[in-house]
């Protein structure tokens, strides 16, 4: 039943493939197709999810080539649980975007699901020239989707984000040929044996690989300094394309947490040491930038962009104090970041809308209608972004600090709690200019209703997030499975190699061919 | 013949960079270009520099060719050149709707030029 690992990439590939067809066909087609698809994917997402749990991970060999050779697509917890939410998060921005914005661009659909095919393939593969070739993937459909709309400002925003992307491609092509020069295996599993046990003249190049892959990923991740291409590319992106690109940062935590969990586990020349060091402070710095920057944005698309870099930046906090139980903790931010991201951009979208001209800037406007349950949305984002109890970020954070209990704790504390305060000041002054500050108390200057299809919506990854807090017992005992299953990458490596597996010799040190 | 294939991809790399950091959107095309060419090349050096044997051979073959490199190289190459031409597409559409070519899609005022000055 392994067959079903290939669904979230081969579906939305052709479903994607269909629309690309016909797309001068009537956009309800359209709607129907991607909706369909999107639905299958969710199913897809689920059985993957009960498969990973049922025992050790599932390992899907493409043409049926024996592990180190071919390539493998792995689902353990972690790719589940990505597969899961970005399935989930995907058929609520779906279904904001069928609405009516959908029919601005005529190739948002086949974007959306190309988008959602690279995402899918980054979670599930097990090799890691192939995640290059599936973030390439999940690149250009973004470039296309953050152009829904066009425009100078779009354009130019797009450019750079393209440009430093296919900079940092060429970095990642050099780091995995490294490695390949190296090892002699691109198999993630088959990677991290060959790591753990390089020859003590190549840690030097092994390391660099490392530190490059790091480097490609905290750009992706948008991490401090390489974040600055974020905020105008994320701001400037149409409503639910921004909420989609909510999952697209941590693609680059994913690779992150798989790179050093997996690949620079250990082994006697301890090559994880060199990355370590630069991880918790580099989390941090993003994480009271992001912060800084979201206090300091003049709209609520430029607040909720910098709130996704401090999103990254505490998952990577987590993520860097290191453990299965702070892996834990991230992993359940993590999924709660994704989440609450994406209902900011969707209410920030709805509130801008409804102030007519004046948009979505922080400026008193004129006053609208349903600004009470906008504001209620407002309030139930920022709450939950802050960390407010009892929502899922004060679950997500409690279980962060309550990880980091050792000497770099004062440090850890005193960042995310200053972050949080920040972050609920930042919340605060948004939503009392934006629903409090009127400049024509008595004009409303824009009558077009929230549509009920975006309340249900709102709904949908609010009920998430609230469901995160109310199973917050089975959702942790879950990230903790997840965790102890990162910490012990040896169920990984024996899933995809199997346990006695006999030694194959690298290419280039063979003298002669047997 | 390794110092010339590693000094060609590091000067290729550094011009790469040099175009990169310039302010005119067709020189950071021309030099995101050049760097996914010197990133190529890197890859198909790391197979090892073999001249005069074939990737595919007989069984008792004095060595051979690392096949995996090349065949990385050329998915690389065509990833590339799909980027390449996207950037190229979003370059001119930039220059068209912003009247520059600056990256930023505002004319940098040169220096010492008061503000007002149309």
């Amino acid at each position: 039943m392994t067959h079903v690992l290939a669904v979230p990439i081969v579906v939305p590939a052709l479903a994607a493939a269909l629309l690309v067809i016909l797309h001068r066909a009537p956009i309800r087609v359209a709607r129907a197709v991607n909706i369909a698809a999107t639905g299958v994917l969710f199913v897809a997402a689920l059985a993957i999810f009960a498969l990973a749990r049922s025992g050790s991970p599932p390992v899907y060999r493409l043409g049926n080539w024996p592990a180190p050779f071919g390539i493998v697509l792995v689902a353990d917890q972690f790719s589940a649980l990505m597969l899961l939410l970005t399935a989930s998060l995907a058929l609520a921005v779906l279904l904001y975007a069928v609405q009516g914005w959908d029919a601005r661009g005529k190739l948002f659909h086949p974007l959306f699901l190309f988008q959602l095919m690279g995402l899918n393939g980054a979670f599930l593969t097990g090799d890691l020239f192939n995640l290059f070739v599936f973030f390439e993937i999940l690149l250009i459909a973004s470039y296309g989707l953050a152009l829904e709309g066009l425009g100078a400002e779009r354009l130019r925003a797009t450019f750079h984000y393209a440009a430093i992307n296919i900079a940092a491609a060429s970095i990642f092509l050099i780091a995995v040929s490294l490695l390949y020069a190296v090892t002699g295996t691109l198999n993630m599993a088959h990677l991290a044996e060959r790591v753990a046990n390089v020859r003590a003249e190549d840690v030097a190049l092994v390391r660099t690989a490392g530190l490059l892959l790091l480097g490609v990923f905290a750009v992706k991740a948008a991490l401090f300094p390489l974040y600055f291409w974020l905020p105008a590319a994320y701001s400037h992106a149409a409503a639910p394309v921004a909420a989609l690109f909510a999952i697209m940062t941590k693609v680059g935590v994913y690779a992150i947490i798989r790179v050093t969990t997996l690949i620079y586990a250990g082994g006697e020349n301890a090559v994880m040491e060199l990355t370590s060091p630069w991880l918790l402070p580099v989390a941090l710095i993003t994480l009271i930038l992001g912060t800084l920057g979201a206090l300091g944005a003049e709209r609520l698309a430029v607040m909720t962009a910098y709130l996704t870099i401090a999103s990254v930046g505490t998952i990577l906090t987590g993520v860097a104090v290191g453990g299965g139980e702070a892996l834990a903790a991230a992993l359940y931010y993590m999924a709660h970041s994704t989440l609450v991201i994406a209902v900011l951009f969707l209410v920030g979208d709805l509130l801008g809308r409804s102030r007519g001209a004046m948009g979505d800037q922080l400026h008193p406007g004129p006053q609208f209608k349903q600004a009470v349950p906008l504001g209620l949305a407002f309030l139930f984002g920022g709450a939950t972004v802050a960390g407010i109890p009892p929502s899922s970020g004060f679950v997500g954070k409690l279980m962060i600090l309550q990880s980091t209990m050792d000497e770099m704790m004062v440090v850890v504390w005193i960042v995310i709690l200053v972050t949080s305060v920040l972050t609920l000041v930042t919340c605060s002054r948004a939503g009392s200019i934006v629903l409090w500050n009127y400049t024509e108390p008595d004009q409303p200057a824009h009558d077009r209703p929230v549509r009920s299809g975006e309340w249900i919506a709102l709904a949908v990854l609010a009920g998430c997030s609230i469901g995160l807090v109310v199973f917050a017992a089975p959702v942790t005992r879950y990230t903790g499975e997840i965790g102890e299953q990162l910490t012990t990458p040896r169920v990984y490596v024996n899933a995809v190699l199997g346990t006695a597996q006999e030694e194959f010799v690298r290419p280039h040190a063979m003298g002669k061919i047997q | 013949m390794e110092v010339m294939m590693a000094a060609g991809i590091g000067i290729m790399a550094a011009g790469a960079v040099y175009l990169v950091l310039r302010e005119r959107s067709f020189s950071v095309v021309l030099g995101l270009s050049l760097l996914s060419t010197a990133a190529n090349l890197f890859i198909f050096s790391m197979g090892r520099l073999r001249p005069g044997v074939s990737p595919i051979v007989p069984a008792g073959a004095d060595g051979y060719a690392d096949p995996l490199p090349q065949a990385l190289v050329l998915t690389a190459i065509v990833i590339g050149f799909g980027m390449t031409g996207f950037i190229m597409a979003l370059a001119v559409r930039l220059r068209h709707e912003t009247g520059t070519d600056h990256i930023d899609g505002v004319e940098a005022r040169p220096e010492g030029m008061p503000e007002h000055d149309s």
